[in-house]
């Protein structure tokens, strides 16, 4: 069973997702709503042994699965998690379990394609997560667009035609680069083995380098496959209509989780693959970040929706994870920044997840993200209103909460590269206070703003649930996160060594 | 020196002399049978067509076998892209049944011409000089221009009938001119002599190209390319589906072969020229094929553009010319006529009498209306977009990576660009079947049919899933024949 553990993890919500396919009818949506949740659970009950039985001072991929899959091309079914990706596959099939519950009563067409599409994504995206093969890594890289395609498609707001079309081209459009700088470095290695890529071209005698125009054109290739995801600034426009336009299932999902594929990638690929273009370029990548990071942040505070808002909160929230992945000191990434990156991407996975399901509470009572139909929601929700402020309060980084730990680490990593990177990053502290605290104060505080909050009422036991869930997440993360860091720090020093390496070499280093 | 052909060579054509015999017996049964449902025709069609395609897999041969003086080549990839258009007949016969019965088009001609025309296919997947090539092309092509007209009283189906039957024998013409030219320079009509001869470097290199030029462009024109591709979505749109569906399957099949034998196998010593010919080809074809196919509201017209643009990307494999880029066109060849005719296949279920779903409109809902076809149609235009888990995928992945290894990364650039805006065609059908509402009716495709064309379908999955069998026979097959 543990030998096989990273294949049941994949393989159980995507088997269940069909399941719900073939047994779910539209006149008995009990049937599936109890298999996906079983589904979900079962999933999410298999991925903790990931946590529990990792082995922190280890820094190389654990639980590995090694299978050929397609010889021709030598690619093959290799699975494997290490401190970089372990996290993610157990916040998904956290998430997925949150999602399913989330869905329970608010979806009420065609409800077991919907949870289907869900546990198919979820399988999916623990596959990209898992896979130490870039072209499996890439199979289920973009398999995962076709049911996220379907999810913002048909159970999406009225443009959401245009959203799901928009997110499709666009995430497409980068991961077609990647294919073929995949291809290439296939034809230099004779392998698609992501450790293999890594290790060519390190200048040790043996094997001479890489040239930097290689490196730059892959790194090109690189950067937008996973900029696009992140999003980063420029190429961010596609993830407030994907966000707007999304179920709450869909936005907890594609924000929680598959724009940490992304700055997963990042951290995969880009860096040990192409260290010396990182190097040379790396900045120009740290500058778009803090664009991110302050203007995103300024776009938010103007937003009249409540979606859009925490869409583009995401944005600059994500600003925080690339700024700490590209800040290099004297040719080496920082650890702070590094490891920063990383809590701030699980952190995000949680408040990011909990910020779009309190909209939806919102939603499913009122109809309505316009910030300016609410108003002294909390003399009717007390419950919820207590709970959102809480999210709130993690989505500016207050101390104590999760959202705290990763914007301090990276912002403790720009001190030692650049006083002024720091303060630009600082001030988002403030930026981000300002737009999250001045909507909750619009939306929650103040008197009953109109007849439809006049009507709330608070949130039932389900809801409660997932609230309570993720708020104890939130917090325990804010007050221990060395239960989080522990199992980092193997596998960043890793990181670190292979990013530090050079591999411009001598000439005719390349076939 | 090749010496003069015995009987024994008789036993390497028995899949040929089969459908030859068994084509005539049906056209003479199908005179006497009042049966207007022609249901003894279209099972003993069904019948030669299986064992036809068993003698295929009985006559498999190690190595490549030249029989009939040098005329004729029998080889691992001739059995398996004969054994492939055997299937896809057989697939076309099955799924436009129904079709052809609501319509009253249901004549033995359909049968015999569809036999007659494999017979086509067979010949020109085995052919080994100019002559047995250019009988099998044609045998083929007359067999299809009357299929193509079969809807007598239809106006459309008759223009696309004189277009296809003009410029097809136009296309005919330029191929024998070529021919001509090459036989001219070399001296004679058998591919390996004329590969031995200008390898020694005895033939006028100005002759040679300009019969190159000519051969590429009657080539262009059959396989439907960039610049020659006006016909390509007349035809697709006028033509009855059925048949359609025919001409965009089976033939590629037989046209790479052409392709194969007559540039890679016949002309290897000018693989530079016809090298950048094709290269042009190619990226005309990406290019034209996928933008144009953005406009198109008629499903069969969108299809249309998208095989000119899958006929560029399967040129790709063999500008890379070695035996990898071989294989690579041959399995998306494969993989292509597989999804494209279980993409007609769903388009058939949906047409009623007196209804033809050709429109995109009438895509609209049909997953509130079939759920199951909508989810195989999907599986169908993701295959045919390249998105992984999908078999497609893989064939993208074979040609490019073919390419790359070949330096061209300028090539597999523009080529993924390019596929990303068909990827939004594609997706357009998905968005038109699953987001949109309708108020068609619910649809009821016979179970039979609906059975194949899922089956078919689940197939582009199951192949995705585990593509190294697929992949291996085709490298096998182009290995034990170029090669041995």
């Amino acid at each position: 069973m543990l030998e096989h553990l990273l294949s049941f993890i994949i393989w159980t919500p995507i088997f269940f997702g069909v399941l719900v396919l073939a047994v779910g009818r539209d006149q008995r949506p009990a049937t599936a709503k109890v298999i996906s949740v079983f589904g979900a659970g079962l999933g999410f009950l298999l991925s903790l042994p990931l946590y529990f039985r990792f082995q922190d001072l280890h820094g190389g991929p654990q639980f590995v699965e090694l299978l050929s899959w397609i010889p021709a091309f030598n690619i093959n079914y290799h699975l494997g998690v290490d401190g970089l990706s372990m996290f993610f596959v157990v916040l998904n099939s956290f998430i997925t379990f949150l999602v399913v519950i989330a869905g329970w009563e608010v979806i009420t067409s065609r409800v077991s394609h919907y949870h289907a599409a869900f546990l198919v994504m979820s399988g999916l995206i623990n596959g990209a997560f898992a896979s130490q093969d870039a072209m499996l890594f890439y199979a289920f890289f973009e398999a995962m667009l076709i049911p996220m395609y379907l999810i913002i498609g048909v159970w999406g707001g009225p443009r959401r035609v245009y959203a799901s079309l928009k997110f499709f081209l666009y995430t497409l459009m980068g991961s077609l680069l990647l294919l073929v700088s995949f291809i290439w470095l296939y034809k230099q290695t004779g392998s698609f083995d992501i450790a293999t890529f890594q290790r060519f071209g390190v200048r040790d005698g043996l094997v001479a380098g890489m040239s930097l125009k290689s490196q730059t054109l892959l790194l090109v290739a690189f950067f937008f496959a996973f900029a696009v995801k992140v999003p980063m600034f420029p190429v961010h426009t596609w993830l407030p209509d994907a966000h707007v336009e999304a179920p709450t299932g869909g936005s907890m999902v594609l924000a929680a989780i598959t724009l940490k594929l992304g700055a997963y990638g990042f951290l995969r690929f880009a860096l040990p693959i192409v260290p010396d273009a990182v190097r040379e370029y790396g900045s120009i990548i740290v500058v778009l970040s803090l664009i991110a990071i302050v203007y995103v942040g300024l776009i938010a505070l103007v937003q009249t929706d409540m979606k859009k808002l925490v869409a583009y909160s995401s944005i600059s929230h994500m600003g925080f994870v690339t700024l700490g992945t590209f800040m290099y000191v004297d040719g080496v990434p920082t650890v702070y920044g590094l490891e920063g990156a990383l809590m701030q991407m699980i952190s995000h996975g949680f408040v990011s997840a909990a910020m779009f399901f309190c909209i939806g509470v919102l939603y499913d009572r009122m109809h309505s993200r316009k910030i300016a139909d609410y108003g002294g929601v909390a003399n009717r929700m007390p419950i919820f209103a207590a709970f959102f402020l809480l999210f709130s309060m993690a989505n500016c980084g207050l101390p104590a909460t999760s959202g705290f730990v990763g914007e301090f680490l990276v912002i403790m990593g720009a001190l030692k590269v650049q006083f002024w990177i720091a303060f630009a990053a600082g001030i988002t502290l403030i930026v981000g206070a300002a737009y999250t605290l001045w909507m909750y104060k619009r939306v929650v505080f103040g008197a009953v703003g109109s007849e439809g909050v006049e009507s709330l009422v608070d949130v039932n036991f389900r809801e409660f649930i997932v609230l309570a869930i993720l708020a104890v997440s939130v917090l325990g993360m804010g007050l221990l996160p060395g239960l989080f860091s522990a199992k980092l720090h193997s596998s960043v020093d890793t990181l670190i060594y292979q990013a530090s390496q050079y591999k411009v070499g001598r000439e005719g280093g390349e076939k | 020196m090749i010496s003069p052909w015995n009987s024994a060579d008789l036993t390497f054509l028995k899949p040929e002399l089969w459908l030859l015999c068994s084509a005539c017996v049906i056209l003479l049964l199908d005179l006497v049978s009042k049966d207007q449902r022609k249901a003894v025709t279209h099972w003993l069609s069904l019948l030669s067509l299986g064992i036809a395609a068993i003698l295929v897999l009985a006559g498999g041969v190690k190595s490549p076998q030249i029989v009939f003086s040098g005329m004729y080549v029998v080889d691992q990839l001739s059995g398996l892209l004969k054994f492939g258009s055997a299937c896809l007949v057989g697939l076309v016969l099955i799924y436009g049944r129904q079709y052809f019965i609501d319509r009253s088009m249901l004549t033995g001609e359909v049968y015999v011409l569809s036999l007659f025309g494999l017979l086509g296919m067979f010949v020109m997947t085995s052919a080994f000089s100019f002559l047995t090539l250019y009988m099998g092309l044609e045998l083929l092509s007359l067999s299809l221009y009357a299929m193509v007209a079969l809807r007598k009283d239809d106006s459309l189906a008759i223009e696309a009938s004189m277009k296809y039957f003009i410029l097809g024998a136009l296309a005919s013409g330029m191929l024998l001119y070529g021919m001509s030219m090459l036989y001219g320079a070399t001296g004679s009509l058998h591919l390996s002599e004329v590969s031995a001869r200008i390898a020694q470097g005895q033939t006028s290199r100005d002759f040679l190209v300009l019969g190159l030029i000519f051969i590429v462009a009657g080539i262009a024109f059959k396989l439907g390319t960039v610049p020659f591709h006006m016909w390509v979505p007349d035809v697709y749109q006028g033509a009855p589906t059925p048949i359609t569906m025919l001409i965009g399957s089976a033939p590629k099949l037989a046209a790479v072969a052409f392709v194969i034998r007559l540039l890679v196998q016949g002309l290897p010593a000018a693989f530079v020229d016809w090298q950048s010919m094709l290269i042009v080809l190619s990226v005309a074809s990406i290019v034209v094929g996928n933008v144009a196919a953005i406009a198109q509201q008629n499903i069969k017209r969108m299809l249309a553009y998208s095989t000119i643009s899958h006929m560029g990307f399967m040129l790709l494999g063999l500008i890379a010319g070695d035996a990898g880029g071989v294989a690579a066109s041959i399995f998306y060849a494969l993989v292509y006529s597989f999804t494209t005719i279980s993409g007609f296949g769903i388009l058939l279920s949906l047409t009623r009498t007196g209804f033809e779903s050709d429109n995109l409109a009438n895509f609209k809902g049909l997953v509130k209306r079939s759920p199951w076809l909508a989810l195989m149609m999907l599986m169908v235009m993701f295959s045919m977009a390249g998105i992984p888990a999908f078999v497609g995928f893989f064939a993208k992945l074979s040609v490019i990576s073919a390419i790359v290894s070949h330096g061209f990364v300028w090539l597999a650039v523009l080529a993924v660009a390019f596929s990303l805006i068909g990827a939004f065609y594609y997706l357009r059908v998905v968005k038109v079947m699953f987001f949109d509402d309708s108020d068609l009716d619910v649809v009821d495709s016979p179970f039979s049919l609906k059975c194949f064309v899922s089956v078919n379908a689940l197939l582009l999955l199951v192949a995705g899933l585990i593509p190294q069998p697929f992949l291996s026979i085709c490298a096998d097959a182009v290995n034990l024949s170029l090669l041995g």
